[in-house]
This record gives structure tokens, C-alpha cells and sequence, in this order.
């Protein structure tokens, strides 16, 4: 509704609709418009609040906006597994989610594994057993190995429910053994005591 | 962060009638595509290759997740993630081969997003969950400003990718009736892996076995061999009134040939899908055997 009479206080009306951090109404033309919204989140058990684009990926969000540079990007299509986090105690890809979507959400990346520089017990059995190499998909792992240790409640998962839980995190370095039997080992509490080797 | 991103909409309405409000408004301008777990959406969103810019964030419409189970069967809810349909306990226990499929969609991470209706709306051909509503008959409940309607979800695909959805009408539940008594479901996806693979070959078969052993009932539903995933009904008028046995299963395999139409592409041939969908129906067969 610019009106050609007054171009200054339409020009103000534009640059207030800019910065405006709701979603537009259908009558805006395209444009590069940069959208931002206020986002609440919990994240390793620390409220945040951030200001951002809603479809800014999680996994951006995390990285950029809350230095948390521990998940990693690796495909870029929710094939590799190295972005993932706990969302309200799920594991998901962070590079799907919408930064929109995680209003309220409670997110735990691979940063909140540890307590106060001491490493979880799954963290420590990776160290000791050899679950990590190069590294980069080691955060997703940890964080779905997490998952599943929580959702087993004290019980050692079987080598296949290991398997299974962890099918959606690829490592190219390790061969996946050692990170099984580093998992199991931190349900069982026998994390250190190194698997007998096979044959002879 | 790929700067297109920061530019895109988001919408997130508090109720389906919102939702359905915005929806509808939309298509006059700029669109608004519906988002629920985003597992495909947002793969094609960072690849660039998806050019909607307004979004409808339908993952706070709680009343859409719901698994409801009576007497008739299962009513799913949209929003209802493959989680959750391989984690409830009737449901499980009811439908099995829905139980299997979800258990191997992608892996953990995509089945804490991933929707039923979702994987309906992407419209993959290689969809796993879809061999298995064809087989249920299952019935397809969407919603519009205009009310509600519902749509047999074995005429839902006109084409490749092309639903037969107005484009302001949402997928609110999908409902799958309960299959005659003694009906053995069976499923099987083979991909490359386990997990995180798209299927060669998807399969879902269901039967029951009248007097004398007779097949009745019989569906055999595939994915991944034909621009839709679609019934074998000449294999099924094959199999139907006939015991389980080697010629039986010939017969099914030679009409089979007739059914699908599996194409060459970066993921299997036409000769290796052909040979693996008589082979999946034969592993059925042996099931009921």
C-alpha cells in the first residue's frame, strides 16, 4: 500500500516489515528476505535462546549459533549419522530438523555427555577400547550408543541390538567391532577389560 | 549454514484447522509445503534442489500422532513416526509387516522423524511402509477447509509422484482394517544394507487359507518395480482358490512378469528386480506352506 505522496514513511513501513521476525502474509513479493524468530531450546540441560532463521538446521544452530562445534556434518542427508543428537530423548538427524521445530526441545549433544571435564563411562570405554579413530563420526555415535544404554536401563544389549541401534551412524575407520564391544562393555561396567582375542 | 535457508518461511500452526486455513490461503500466492520429521523434505533442501520457500510446520498437531486400535483395526495418525509404529505393543502384535517395515526405514535417527503420512506424500515408489498399506487396503483420511474426505490408498497414485490430493488437502489418518481372521502378513525389503538403504525390491503378502488349504484373500503388493507401488493382481488371481504348491507358485511368478515393470537404475537392474520379486513372492509362499 506504498503510497508515491509520502516514499520516506513507506520506506520506514518496509524496513519495520524486514525486521519483523514473523512469517510474512501471502501478499509479500519474493526476495532475499533473511526471516528470523526468537527460539527457546534446552540444550545439554541449559536453557538457550537464540534468534534465527526457523529453517536454519539444528545442526547449524548448534555449531554457529551455540558453539557447540561437536556434531559434525558429514553428508549432509541423514545417511551418516555424525550430526546426531538426542532430541526430547530421540535420536535424530540434526541436519533434517528445522530450527523452527525445536521450540521447547530438549536437546542433548555429545558436549553434554561428559560431567564437569569427567568423561561418561561410554565416553571412556571409545578411549580405552579403541571405539575412535579418526573421529568424525564418533559425537553421533556416542550420542545413539547414549540413547540406547538409556533406553536399556543397566541391561547389556545383545551384540545385534548394538548393531542395530547403530546402524544409521557410519564409521569408515574402525570396522564397527570395537565400537560394539566399547558400547557393551559401558553397560556392563567392564569397560577396560579387553575382549579375548578370537582364535588362534 | 547454505545462506538460501535463512530466507524460507516457516508457519506453525497450534491446530489442523489452522493448519488447513493457512494451507488453503496459500494457494492463491506462494505456496505452503506441509513439513512434518522432514527426513526427505530437508535432504532435497540441502541439495538445492527443492523450490518451495514457505513452509507448514505440522509437527505441533499432537492430535495427528495418535495409534488408536479397535475391533475394525488401526487407525494411525498422520503425524504417527515409524517410532512409534515399531515400538507400540498392539499394533505390533496386529500388523506386523507394518511393525517390519517401519523397523527398516533408514535407521533410528530417520525413524524418530519420519511420518507414516510423510512417507505417503514423498510418494517414492521405493516407499517401505507403502507395499504394506496396499496390502491392508488401507484407506487414506485427508482434510481440507472444503471438510473431509477419504481416499482408497491403492488409487491415491495417479503416476509417478503424483498424488491425487488437492493441493490445500492435509493427510490427517490413515486407517488399515483388520485383516480377515487367519491372514498371515509378511514382509521384506531388500536393499544393498539393513539399514539406511532404498529398496531394490519392497514386498508385502497377505493371506489366509480357506478349506483344503485354498488361498484366499491373497495380496501381493511391491515397491520399487514400476512407476508406483502397486498390487500383483494377476499373480494374486494366480494364487487365489489354490493350495500352496510348486506349480502355484510358478504360475504366480510367470503372471508377476506380467504385473511389474521394473526399470534399470543406480540402485539395481531390471533382470536382478524381476528375479528377486519372484522370490520374495515364493519366500511368502513357503511362509504359508
Amino acid at each position: 500500500m506504498a503510497s508515491p505522496a509520502r516514499p520516506a514513511a513507506s520506506a520506514r513501513r518496509e524496513s519495520a516489515a524486514i525486521r519483523d521476525s514473523r512469517p510474512a502474509g501471502p501478499a509479500r513479493p519474493p526476495g532475499e528476505r533473511h526471516i528470523t524468530i526468537a527460539l527457546a531450546l534446552t540444550v545439554n540441560g541449559k536453557r538457550k535462546r537464540v534468534s534465527v532463521p526457523p529453517m536454519k538446521r539444528l545442526l547449524d544452530v548448534l555449531r554457529e549459533d551455540l558453539e557447540l562445534p561437536g556434531s559434525k556434518e558429514g553428508c549432509g542427508e541423514g545417511e551418516c549419522g555424525a550430526c546426531t543428537v538426542l532430541m526430547d530423548g530421540e535420536p535424530v538427524n540434526s541436519c533434517l530438523v528445522a530450527a523452527g521445530q525445536c521450540e521447547g526441545a530438549q536437546i542433548l549433544t555429545v558436549e553434554g555427555l561428559a560431567r564437569e571435564n569427567r568423561l561418561s563411562a561410554l565416553q571412556q570405554a571409545f578411549v580405552e577400547m579403541g571405539g575412535a579413530q579418526c573421529g568424525i563420526c564418533t559425537p553421533g555415535m556416542l550420542v545413539s550408543a547414549h540413547a540406547l544404554l538409556r533406553a536399556a536401563r543397566g541391561r547389556v544389549p545383545g551384540e545385534d541390538e548394538v548393531r542395530e541401534a547403530l546402524a544409521g551412524n557410519l564409521c569408515r575407520c574402525t570396522g564397527y567391532q570395537k565400537i560394539v564391544d566399547a558400547v557393551r562393555a559401558a553397560a556392563g561396567g567392564t569397560r577396560g577389560k579387553r575382549r579375548a582375542p578370537k582364535g588362534g | 549454514m547454505r545462506s538460501a535457508l535463512s530466507t524460507l518461511e516457516l508457519r506453525r500452526p497450534r491446530s489442523v484447522d489452522e493448519a488447513l486455513d493457512a494451507l488453503h490461503q496459500s494457494i492463491a500466492g506462494r505456496r505452503l509445503t506441509p513439513l512434518a520429521g522432514g527426513t526427505d523434505l530437508f535432504v532435497y533442501l540441502n541439495a538445492g534442489t527443492f523450490e518451495g520457500r514457505r513452509f507448514l510446520d505440522l509437527t505441533r498437531l499432537s492430535e495427528l500422532s495418535r495409534i488408536r486400535l479397535g475391533p475394525a483395526g488401526a487407525r494411525i495418525g498422520a503425524l504417527a513416526t515409524f517410532r512409534a509404529i515399531r515400538t507400540h505393543k498392539v499394533l505390533r502384535g496386529r500388523f506386523p509387516a507394518l511393525a517390519a517395515a517401519a523397523a527398516e526405514v533408514g535407521a533410528w535417527q530417520i525413524q524418530s522423524r519420519a511420518t507414516l503420512a510423510g512417507n505417503i506424500a514423498n510418494a517414492s515408489p521405493a516407499g517401505d511402509s507403502l507395499p504394506v498399506l496396499l496390502a491392508h487396503d488401507a484407506t487414506v483420511h485427508v482434510r481440507s477447509v472444503r471438510g473431509a474426505r477419504a481416499i482408497e490408498f491403492a488409487r491415491l497414485y495417479r503416476g509417478y509422484r503424483d498424488l491425487d490430493l488437492a493441493p490445500d488437502e492435509l493427510i490427517t489418518e490413515i486407517e488399515l482394517p483388520e485383516p480377515p481372521k487367519g491372514a498371515v502378513p509378511f514382509f521384506r525389503k531388500v536393499g544393498t544394507r539393513r539399514a539406511q538403504s532404498i529398496s531394490k525390491v519392497v514386498f508385502c503378502g497377505l493371506a489366509a487359507q480357506g478349506k483344503g488349504g485354498a488361498l484366499e484373500h491373497v495380496r501381493l503388493a511391491y515397491g520399487s518395480v514400476a512407476p508406483v507401488p502397486l498390487r500383483a493382481t494377476r499373480a494374486e488371481q494366480a494364487l487365489a482358490g489354490r493350495k500352496v504348491s510348486a506349480p502355484a507358485a510358478a504360475a504366480a511368478r510367470k503372471a508377476l512378469a506380467e504385473d511389474i515393470a521394473p526399470i534399470d537404475d543406480i540402485r539395481s537392474d531390471r533382470e536382478y528386480r524381476m528375479a528377486v520379486a519372484g522370490n520374495v513372492l515364493e519366500q511368502f509362499l513357503r511362509t504359508l506352506g
